[in-house]
């Protein structure tokens, strides 16, 4: 049996109210352990107050050749943006 | 520089008539500026040279923690402790950063140490001389610290987004590591004649392999122009190297130090110092193996990475025999 540690993914929450940001990555034994280290290597300079680690293998991505049939037909809907809408200054601020 | 001599698998950059499709449209990509990430297509060669520079990096930050880890409990001031304490694990991070960034083009942590300690795989030959005395510690981060934040600073630029992003973690860094280093020159070449002077060898000692640190001239750096075009590399050897003297010689003025290359001047015309190339013999040999501390380097490391392993080896069974125990209760 391998006896490297499996790899985790870390996201931090910063101080300010945003959500958690992926930083990096560690490796570990479990996930008590992969904490633990995320916290000496990510937040050594005050970088956040919230820690989430995931084991790398549990994340399920998108495929880079699914981007065109993903991602490309919100392209097309103009109208999901505000500024798709020219309402006149007379009606005031919206 | 903390890679050198990286090898890509072709001279010359690969003319655009004799590219597949594939790899025209992965040139674009660079081309505009879009980063490459790791589930992308890319050439095979683009995969390997990222994974020697990568790799050759994190080993650097690694090996490099040795020099000054001999410091550590030699440090004039509990103050001065801390702050190199905090240096050397900040070092250890980049190294966990950069072995992770090499990790999403398919080689595993535990494979890349295996080359370095196989002597497959390289780390910066500046790491290879030996801390003599404290102010080699100042010596090494504003020098050795400052070669390297020229370089990094172009790599954020870097064209593979896991590398580019490592880079921006370690400048974020870096600075802190350079401004600690002046600072102990600072105090030595300001203090007591016989602290001047350690000052003033340190800096004699650490001048030529710092310009080392940047790789041979660019004439003989036949692997430049390909990792230029894909931008694993930003900037030539020698415009970085200048750029390192350039603002390298008004601090050393500062410091009322002299610079051992008795030839450095301003050239009005150029506005850059013209100075002495290093010997190049010297650098090769280093990086074959034959510098004053490679042995002491390699066998420190290897020492590190088998006393531990039944420490990585027994966390790992305890990790498992608790998982199966969750599991048996559920």
């Amino acid at each position: 049996m391998s006896s490297e540690w499996p790899l985790w993914e870390v996201f931090i929450r910063g101080q300010h109210g945003l959500s958690h940001r992926h930083v990096g990555s560690l490796h570990a034994p479990d996930a008590e352990c992969a904490l633990r280290n995320a916290r000496d290597v990510y937040t050594r300079r005050n970088e956040g107050v919230s820690i989430w680690v995931v084991e790398a293998a549990h994340i399920t991505a998108s495929s880079p050749s699914d981007k065109g049939p993903l991602f490309e037909p919100s392209e097309s809907k103009v109208y999901r943006h505000p500024s798709f809408y020219d309402i006149p200054d007379d009606a005031g601020a919206m | 520089m903390y890679a050198q001599m990286v090898k890509t698998a072709r001279v010359g950059v690969k003319p655009r008539d004799e590219m597949t499709e594939q790899e025209r449209a992965f040139q674009d990509r660079v081309d505009a500026n879009e980063k490459i990430e790791p589930k992308d297509w890319m050439p095979d060669d683009y995969r390997r040279t990222l994974i020697r520079q990568i790799g050759q990096h994190a080993h650097s930050e690694v090996v490099g923690q040795l020099p000054e880890g001999n410091w550590i409990t030699r440090a004039p001031t509990l103050e001065r402790k801390a702050i190199l304490l905090a240096k050397v694990q900040d070092e250890a991070g980049r190294g966990l950063y950069l072995y992770s960034a090499a990790e999403t083009l398919g080689v595993s942590r535990d494979e890349l140490i295996e080359l370095l300690h196989q002597g497959r795989m390289k780390y910066s030959s500046i790491f290879n001389y030996p801390t003599l005395t404290w102010a080699d510690v100042g010596a090494i981060g504003w020098l050795v610290d400052g070669a390297a934040i020229m370089n990094q600073v172009h790599l954020q630029r870097t064209s593979y987004g896991p590398y580019a992003r490592a880079m921006v973690r370690i400048c974020k860094e870096e600075s802190f590591h350079q401004r600690q280093g002046y600072d102990i020159m600072m105090k030595m070449a300001f203090g007591t004649p016989e602290q001047k002077a350690m000052a003033q060898d340190a800096l004699n000692r650490f001048w030529y392999p710092s310009l080392m640190m940047f790789g041979p001239p660019d004439q003989d750096s036949v692997h430049t122009a390909q990792s230029m075009a894909w931008k694993i590399k930003v900037a030539t050897n020698d415009e970085l190297r200048q750029k390192f003297v350039d603002q390298t010689v008004p601090q050393i003025e500062y410091l009322g130090l002299t610079c051992p290359d008795p030839d450095i001047r301003l050239n009005e015309e150029t506005g850059h110092y013209d100075f002495t190339p290093p010997d190049w013999s010297e650098f090769f040999a280093v990086l074959k193996g034959n510098g004053p501390c490679n042995k002491d380097r390699m066998k420190a490391r290897i020492t590190a990475w088998e006393d531990g392993a039944w420490v990585r080896e027994g966390m790992l069974a305890h990790a498992r025999k608790k998982a199966a125990a969750t599991a048996a209760a559920e």
